[in-house]
């Protein structure tokens, strides 16, 4: 039972993470329709902003203050990712938009190939440890939790109340909401779609930004490749909640997280991704628009 | 009277110029904030195995400048350009029928002749051994990827749906052809259909699950299933033996009758009187993946016109108009599936054959993806552009190993291999926005009354899976 418990913790952790890089995934496409296959990497891109800044950091004050480090780190990275994303829309899926369904997802591809092969060249291709950032642990009852997944826990509690605060209740959310409804009637009413689809991206880096802060403090190493599988199964959990549904995003995330830790403790640790990926199978085929997803109706 | 005029154009161009200015600015300052860590920044490893931060500030101003300058140009002479152009062309509506050229029409003719005679020709300008390169890196790795996305063009192109994990099939054909060969003995004249067939099946049960979902979600599950069958041979030492791949795959021979194994009595050099090289085996291959490919151009030709492919076509259209018309959507689906995974199966046990060794490493998601890209990138359906496409995406990041040139430009450091991705990457990224329809982006219609009239792409509709 403790046993399953300490599995049961460390799935929840692994799957805040995957639920961080979903939003972005079930935002873009609630949206505009498309899956932003570049956004593992950007979560890639932001897990290693976040090792340079501690770098910096790191040089700068000597010690390691882990709080503040922790706090600049992912500030920066929001900003940065944020930029990034932004960008990629610019470049990208915005001369796309309009044109026919594969463009914007043949760009994707392309602009995930792009970013895991920039940051090879320009930062190596081998992996980059980082000493530990953060120690200790809570014992109860046998089963242990480190302060590590304590904080990652709060930061995913915290952002998640934040961004439902901010579509749920602001002007902005509500403009997204409404192109995400239909967007020629919110652009006949007033919105700018397009500063509004640039903000979603942006929203949806800086989750993806802090979520590789969090991967970097976790596993204290990224490499280049590190965006591939965390984005797959985060699109995985995003399809599983209901895509286009921020709430499923993150139980999809939950889920799949405490699949494959479960998976991997009982089962195989060798087969857990072939356990997440027929999970996505499954759902999808008996029931294909996730958990909490709206039904797709087909209108002729 | 010429200053009159020249005067307001005379303002446009400067305010073009000061409004493409401010563009390369804003441009500048972005790129200066995306790449000021990423590049200005190396984090490297120092003796102690500890990260450490190099500063390479210089090659940071390179990046911006270079986004500035292009930037700049972009708007100040490349936007007004294709602006005046656009303009000439909506101006004249009507367009004229151009007679079209001797070359425009026969192109595909020549293009199959200039492909028979190319070994010939390369042999006889470079020699035995210079000759080797350019029909294996070139010839063959481009041909396998023509075929591949002739195959995959049955599913994305004909049938249209959407297929991420095409590569699964691939495997199955490599893996199938590698362990019978090794295990039985049996030649590749025999395992070549087994292997297709064996991919078929497969294209079935991973097919069959599926039908029922569209569009994005169906490539997915299909990117899903293509990382269990690629986890599974990693995995499955006891048959695959995982990552180390299986080696020794035996050769092919020409029916039997002619060998390329050096201890063979019935070796080429030794039947013909050769000088011994390696090069016939290639030029053999060559010739193999050369017919293969043109095969399965020739099926899928054949097949658009038979009442199947049409309702892979209708299917890609409508498919509710293609359902309440009385076509079996189950089945078409499936033997579109079925089709192109036999194609991949055959390519994939050509590729076993050709490099002796297979491992996982061949068959990760990469490949899928540019294969898709391929096709799309072609004009979706279009055999021709497919073939283009494969030409300029594989065989330009191929040459990108031969520009030894680079090497006293950049200094001996540089490795343009390291760079081959990153192009490609890019090269995707731009080719699709600058051409959303690909290369060949018009459509031959398979019904038509009197004569072929070709259709623009943009009059097609893709259906949504």
């Amino acid at each position: 039972m403790q046993y399953f418990i300490q599995q049961l913790i460390n799935g929840l952790t692994l799957g805040s993470i995957y639920g961080l890089i979903a939003i972005g995934y079930t935002m873009v496409y609630g949206i505009i329709g498309m899956i932003n296959f570049a956004h593992g990497d950007v979560f890639m891109v932001g897990a290693f902003i976040s090792l340079i800044v501690f770098l910096i950091l790191a040089s700068l004050f000597g010690g390691v203050h882990v709080v503040l480090f922790l706090l600049i780190m992912m500030a920066v990275a929001i900003v940065m990712t944020g930029l990034w994303n932004w960008a990629i829309e610019r470049v990208a899926y915005r001369p796309l938009r309009g044109s026919f369904r594969l463009a914007p997802l043949i760009t994707a591809i392309g602009m995930s190939i792009t970013l895991s092969n920039f940051v090879q060249v320009t930062q190596g291709p081998r992996n980059k440890p980082i000493p530990p950032l953060i120690h200790g642990d809570f014992a109860i009852d046998g089963v242990t939790i480190s302060l590590k997944q304590v904080i990652i826990g709060v930061v995913t509690v915290v952002l998640l109340a934040i961004f439902w605060y901010v579509v749920n209740r602001t002007p902005l959310g509500r403009a997204q909401r409404a192109c995400e409804q239909d967007r020629k009637m919110a652009a006949l009413l007033g919105i700018d779609v397009d500063r509004t689809i640039s903000i979603t991206f942006i929203m949806g880096a800086a989750l993806a930004g802090v979520a590789g802060t969090l991967f970097l403090m976790y596993y204290g190493v990224v490499v280049f490749s590190d965006g591939f599988v965390p984005g797959v199964k985060a699109f995985t959990a995003a399809v599983l909640g209901g895509i286009g549904s921020i709430p499923g995003a993150v139980v999809g995330g939950v889920l799949i997280g405490v699949i494959e830790s479960l998976w991997s403790a009982y089962f195989s640790i060798d087969y857990k991704d072939v356990a997440a990926f027929s999970v996505l199978a499954i759902v999808l085929i008996f029931m294909p628009s996730g958990l909490m997803g709206r039904p797709e109706v087909e209108k002729v | 009277m010429a200053e009159a005029v020249s005067a307001p154009r005379m303002e446009a161009r400067s305010s073009n110029i000061t409004g493409a200015f401010r563009e390369a600015v804003y441009t500048g300052l972005v790129a200066l904030g995306m790449f000021v860590l990423l590049v200005g920044l190396k984090t490297d490893q120092n003796i102690r195995n500890e990260l450490i931060l190099v500063q390479r500030w210089g090659l940071l101003a390179v990046f911006v400048g270079v986004a500035m300058v292009g930037r700049f140009v972009f708007a100040a002479f490349v936007r007004p350009a294709l602006a005046k152009r656009r303009a000439a062309r909506a101006a004249a509506a009507v367009p004229e029928i151009v007679q079209e050229s001797f070359l425009k029409k026969n192109f595909n003719l020549l293009a199959i002749i200039f492909l028979f005679i190319f070994p010939p020709l390369v042999v006889t300008t470079l020699g035995l051994q210079g000759s080797l390169k350019w029909v294996d890196n070139f010839g063959i790795q481009i041909l396998i990827y023509v075929m591949l996305g002739w195959g995959l063009n049955i599913v994305v192109g004909l049938a249209g749906l959407l297929d991420l994990g095409y590569v699964a099939f691939y495997a199955v054909g490599a893996y199938s052809y590698s362990l019978l060969a090794i295990h039985f003995g049996w030649s590749f004249w025999i395992l070549l259909p087994v292997a297709g067939l064996l991919a078929a099946c497969w294209g079935v049960i991973l097919g069959f699950p599926v039908l029922r979902l569209r569009g994005d979600y169906l490539a997915i599950v299909t990117l899903a299933f293509g990382e269990i069958i690629r986890l599974v041979l990693i995995n499955w030492t006891a048959v695959t033996k995982g990552t180390f791949g299986i080696s020794g795959i035996p050769k092919v021979t020409f029916f039997g009758l002619i060998s390329f194994d050096v201890s063979d009595p019935n070796y080429i050099a030794k039947v013909f009187d050769l000088p011994m090289s390696g090069v016939y085996y290639k030029i053999f291959l060559y010739y193999l993946i050369l017919c293969m490919a043109l095969v399965t151009a020739f099926v899928s030709i054949r097949l658009r016109r038979m009442p199947v492919g049409r309702a892979w076509e209708a299917l890609r259209e409508d498919e509710i108009a293609c359902r309440s018309l009385g076509i079996n959507t189950t089945n078409t689906k499936l033997t579109a599936f079925a089709t192109g995974a036999m194609f991949a199966g055959f390519a994939g046990s050509f590729f076993a054959a050709r490099q002796g060794f297979v491992s996982p490493e061949s068959f990760v998601f990469l490949e899928s993806a540019v294969v898709l890209a391929i096709v799309v990138l072609g004009g979706m359906g279009s055999l021709t552009g497919i073939a283009v496409a494969a030409v300029v995406m594989i065989g330009g990041t191929e040459i990108l190993r031969e520009l030894s040139f680079l090497k006293v430009i950049f200094g001996p450091d540089f490795t343009p291999e390291l760079y081959r991705m990153l192009l490609f990457g890019l090269a995707m990224v731009i080719v699709m926005v600058w051409k959303p329809r690909g290369f060949v982006g018009s459509r031959e219609p398979t019904a038509f009354l009197k004569e072929k009239k070709a259709v623009s792409a943009s009059f097609t509709k893709e259906g949504h899976g």
